[in-house]
């Protein structure tokens, strides 16, 4: 064991940071040695504290033994995007510890495992070391090296709980609950936590970064925004589920599933869903299409490579008009890219999914909350408008807990099945054409298979056909079926949920534009914007395709910043090429390193652009 | 527009079957393949394997790929809804309406190059998960829609229209489907009814995936001779493993063969196949027995047809899923969405 305090070099030291409810720590691992776990039960007491706080996992796709992080960002201002920088580094892992080391900022902290010295090299002056000989301390408590491993972890959030006046018993209690039936791990764990409080006070002086009580989470929940569409998906009716394995989906189908074992058991023990793990993208929305087809509510979930892989389904879907819905919780691209890092790259993708004239709503929810609202939404989009629809998740939003307002679901709402001609109807004599606009929105009146033994029996094909969907290879026969698929894509604008404004308070000729999991880092940055003299009006897409609002939103402006987490401005070239806008108008601000978007980030970009240097 | 409407004059001669249904009731539109094509003579099989069993023809669902064979689906059970989906995806396309609905039966209708070429893998997918479905590979050793160029079955030295020759080896459906799993599994010959039929009839009774290879001569651009699909060499090496009869469960048995050559296998709809033995020692219910066999004629250059293979009592997919008896898109709100309090209960389980 050795005091690291003497490799500390005491000239030009800045004060040690101090803050309360405001900071951000960052727990670097190595993949695979059980710190998730640990990492996550440091993040739940805070809140647990009242205090607000937005975790994420950085992570290598690797299963074992390459590094991860894992950041939390703590605010009782309740800003919930990722911050940048770091307050108190705990480096557990010594491959990443010089980059760890440099990234801290002036002032700040870092708790190292001290049983070993520490690597000579990157260590600073100007930031104050914590150390605590948890390898030592494990080894001498236990005796199983996975045990010492495990414990270590646990060690550690107790150490550092003590050290920023977590109540203990607020992490005691968040113990019990996380081993809940499974209880002599219990009585452990609670150990160890107490071991790593009691050798952080016996040893280590205290710091400027504090944990106070406060009451500024309310009745929020804390969930993973996959874990939130599944549940939006068995809210909303599906019971078909075909899906192949990608980062960073694929959580969303095994939550699926295990919703699925708590809502959809019938009472004889039958499962009123079915869940296929597919031999490939194209088959799982090949399932989804058939599904929908004949009726069932049915979904797919999947990532960038995944869509490319369904381009040829989503046109037949789009021109034959059948039901589907996509989860697209988008990742770095192109090709594997950044398969565990963050992005919003495949909107132009999504929304012109496949060869030909074709597009797809898509919805954009900004956290877990909308991820349930929009995902049982989809189901009834597209089942009322006969085609697919996307909901545009991302890495950060699916694959983080976030702090959001707790589900609501109205008893009263119904599953909007659409226009699905029933046997009675049929038999009653109603006049039945599959693809007749009767009713002059553009949606056709379809019918299920089997649904009567004489009438409304149709050939659904991806070739060009006729009202009576009889095959048809006629100029315009095709154009006038084309053009009633427009107006029905037009009936969709007011099917989408309408953008979110956030007016300046003030006149003035800047807006800006951003839509997803931006949102969070967007207001932080208004915020920001608005405490140097920059005022925007903000509105925030939930959707595709843009409505009338969302075009005179960006008309009322001389300059229209669009906050993107991609390299092209994918949202601004889908907006200027839906509604004729004149590129000079739309600014980009484009983050896509595959973190998601900082506040500082969008407040250095805008105020830049506006030439009041950065923020 | 190319739409023919077909006259529908009933023919004083055409007997109505037990649900009052004539043959003609089980036809589609007029064909649009070339005449003499096999899959026509294929689709008239499956008019009369349908009539043949009363089935009312808005509870079948049929489903096909691309090509000239997928487009069949439209020319026979006019009263049937049918989805013509995308080159080589109709088995997943299958699942996902089989998933929907388990009550319907559920045909599926492909070629050799939508099957074996293209749509290999969701071939060999469906038949391992056990789809319950009549499969058909109208089988040509040809892409005949895109004129002429080699399929995955196409036979290996053979020379195409154009002159090219092929090396590569031939994918055998049939052995693959025994291989994977698939329950049921026969071959037949678009241009031998007697056996097709009842081929057919086995199939759409079997529950899980039944698959039929029917060798379907294109009389296009693979009918020449020496080309094993040709309707000469299957005539000439023709090695049928036995013949078949299916009798519905409602129907008494009227036909019977002496004890000894026949073997009756009673399915779980209550069908009973009586195989009339042609090879002597060849065993229906013997998946290993079946693919020696196969490979063993195929090694002379011979034909094995007939019902090679099936499991009587096989489950399907919706067996291993545990799905609910009830067709999931029947299910209603009630069923399906659990409501404000279960709601209330996840949030605070997230706090
Ligand atoms: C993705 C895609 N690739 C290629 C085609 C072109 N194509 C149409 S039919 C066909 C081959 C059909 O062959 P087969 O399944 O044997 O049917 P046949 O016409 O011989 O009955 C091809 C390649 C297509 N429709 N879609
Ligand atoms: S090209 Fe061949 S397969 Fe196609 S319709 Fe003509 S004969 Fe039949
Ligand atoms: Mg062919």
């Amino acid at each position: 064991m050795i005091d690291v305090s003497h490799r500390i070099d005491g000239r030009d030291r800045p004060a040690p940071l101090t803050a309360t409810n405001d900071f951000v720590v960052k727990f670097a691992n190595v993949n695979g040695s059980g710190s998730a776990s640990a990492n996550a039960l440091f993040a739940k007491s805070i809140l647990r504290m009242g205090v607000p706080v937005a975790a994420r996992n950085i992570f290598p796709s690797n299963i074992q033994g390459l590094p991860t992080w894992y950041e939390v960002r703590v605010c009782e201002a309740g800003h919930l995007g990722r911050r940048g920088g770091v307050d108190l580094m705990v480096a557990m892992n010594p491959q990443t510890f010089a980059r760890d080391v440099a990234s801290i900022e002036p002032g700040g902290y870092l708790f190292v495992d001290s049983t070993k010295p520490p690597p000579h090299e990157g260590l600073r002056g100007d930031i104050t070391v914590l150390g605590l000989p948890l390898t030592a301390i494990c080894n001498a408590a236990y005796s199983d090296p996975r045990q010492r491993q495990l414990f270590k972890n646990i060690l550690y959030v107790g150490a550092l709980a003590a050290l920023l006046g977590i109540d203990p018993a607020v992490v005691d209690a968040l113990v019990a609950e996380q081993f809940k039936g499974k209880e002599r791990l219990i009585k452990p764990n609670l150990e160890a936590l107490a071991m790593g409080r009691r050798h952080a006070l016996e040893t280590l002086d205290p710091i400027g970064l504090k944990v106070r009580r406060a009451d500024a989470v309310g009745d929020r929940i804390y969930v993973e925004g996959n874990a939130a569409a599944a549940l939006g998906a068995v809210w909303g009716g599906a019971t078909v589920c075909a899906w192949y394995p990608i980062t960073p989906s694929t959580s969303l189908a095994e939550a699926f599933m295990g919703y699925c074992e708590d809502f959809r058991a019938d009472p004889d023990g039958g499962a009123r869903a079915a869940i296929v793990q597919a031999e490939d993208e194209i088959a799982s929305i090949g399932i989804v299409v058939g599904a929908g087809w004949n009726g069932a509510r049915a979904f797919t979930c999947t990532s960038g490579p995944g869509v490319s892989l369904m381009q040829e389904f989503v046109g037949l879907s789009y021109f034959a008009e059948i039901p589907a819905v996509i989860f697209d919780v988008q990742r770095g691209g192109p090709s594997t890219g950044m398969p565990t890092r963050t992005q919003q790259s495949d909107i132009l993708a999504a929304a012109y999914a496949s060869h030909g004239d074709t597009k797809h709503p898509l919805l954009f929810p900004e956290d877990p909350t909308e991820c349930f609202e929009m995902a049982a939404l989809a189901f009834d989009l597209a089942d009322r408008l006969q085609t697919t629809v996307f909901v545009m998740l991302d890495l950060d939003i699916g694959m983080n807990e976030w702090l959001c307002r707790p589900f609501a679901w109205d008893d009263s709402r119904r599953l909007d099945r659409g226009k699905v001609m029933s046997h009675d109807e049929l038999e009653s004599g109603k006049p039945f054409g599959r693809y007749q606009d009767v009713d002059g929105d553009g949606i056709a009146w379809r019918t299920l298979p089997g649904a009567h033994p004489s009438r409304g029996a149709y050939f659904t094909r991806g070739t060009s056909r006729d009202p009576n969907a009889r095959y048809s290879e006629e100029g315009p026969v095709y154009v006038a079926n084309m053009e009633r698929l427009l107006a029905k894509f037009e009936t969709a604008k007011a099917l989408i949920p309408a953008p979110v404004f956030r007016p300046a308070g003030r006149r003035t000729p800047h807006g800006v534009i951003y839509f997803g999991s931006t949102s969070a880092a967007m207001n932080e940055s208004l915020a920001e914007l608005e405490a140097t003299g920059i005022r925007l009006d903000a509105m925030r897409l939930r959707g595709f395709p843009f409505s009338d609002e969302v075009m005179g939103f960006i008309a009322a402006h001389e300059t229209v910043f669009v906050v993107e987490q991609n390299r092209d401005g994918q949202l601004r070239t889908l907006i200027m090429n839906e509604g004729g806008v004149d590129p000079a108008k739309l600014v980009p601000v484009l983050n896509y390193d595959g973190s998601p978007i900082t506040a500082r980030f969008i407040t250095g970009g805008i105020s830049t652009r506006l030439g009041r240097g950065g923020a | 527009m190319t739409y023919i409407t077909k006259p529908r004059l009933h023919h004083p001669l055409l007997q109505p079957n037990a649900l009052g249904f004539t043959r003609r009731d089980y036809e589609g539109k007029v064909s649009t393949l070339c005449a003499g094509c096999g899959h026509d003579s294929i689709s008239a099989a499956i008019i009369q394997a349908c009539f043949d069993l009363d089935l009312p023809p808005h509870r079948l669902a049929k489903l096909s790929g691309i090509g000239c064979s997928s487009k069949t689906p439209d020319y026979f059970l006019g009263g049937a809804h049918g989805f013509n989906s995308v080159h080589g995806r109709m088995p997943s396309v299958l699942t996902g309406a089989n998933l929907a609905n388990r009550e319907l039966i559920y045909l599926g209708v492909s070629g050799d190059g939508d099957s074996a070429s293209i749509g290999l893998g969701q071939f060999a997918h469906a038949m391992r998960r056990g789809v319950n479905m009549t499969y058909i590979v109208e089988n040509n050793g040809v892409y005949g829609l895109t004129k002429g160029q080699f399929s995955a079955t196409s036979d290996k030295g053979s020379k195409s229209k154009k002159g090219v020759v092929n090396h590569d080896q031939p994918i055998e459906l049939v052995g693959l489907a025994l291989q994977l799993g698939a329950s049921f599994v026969a071959r037949g010959f678009s241009g031998d009814k007697a056996q097709l039929v009842p081929l057919i009839k086995a199939a759409i009774g079997h529950k899980g995936a039944a698959f039929i290879d029917v060798i379907s001569p294109c009389v296009q651009f693979n009918n020449h001779p020496g080309s094993t699909k040709s309707f000469d060499y299957v005539r000439e090496h023709n090695a049928a493993v036995n013949r078949l009869d299916v009798i519905a469960p409602r129907k008494e048995i009227v036909v019977d063969y002496e004890p000894g050559s026949v073997e009756r296998v009673a399915q779980h709809d209550g069908s009973v196949l009586t195989l009339r033995k042609l090879a002597a020692d060849y065993d229906p219910t013997d998946r290993a027995a079946a693919i020696t066999h196969l490979q063993a004629h195929q090694a002379i250059g011979e034909i094995v047809t007939g019902l090679l293979y099936v499991d009587p009592a096989a489950r399907d997919l919706h067996d291993y899923l545990g799905t609910v008896e009830t067709p999931l898109n029947r299910l209603g709100d009630a069923e399906l969405t659990p409501g404000a309090r279960a709601l209330a209960a996840i949030n605070q389980s997230l706090r």
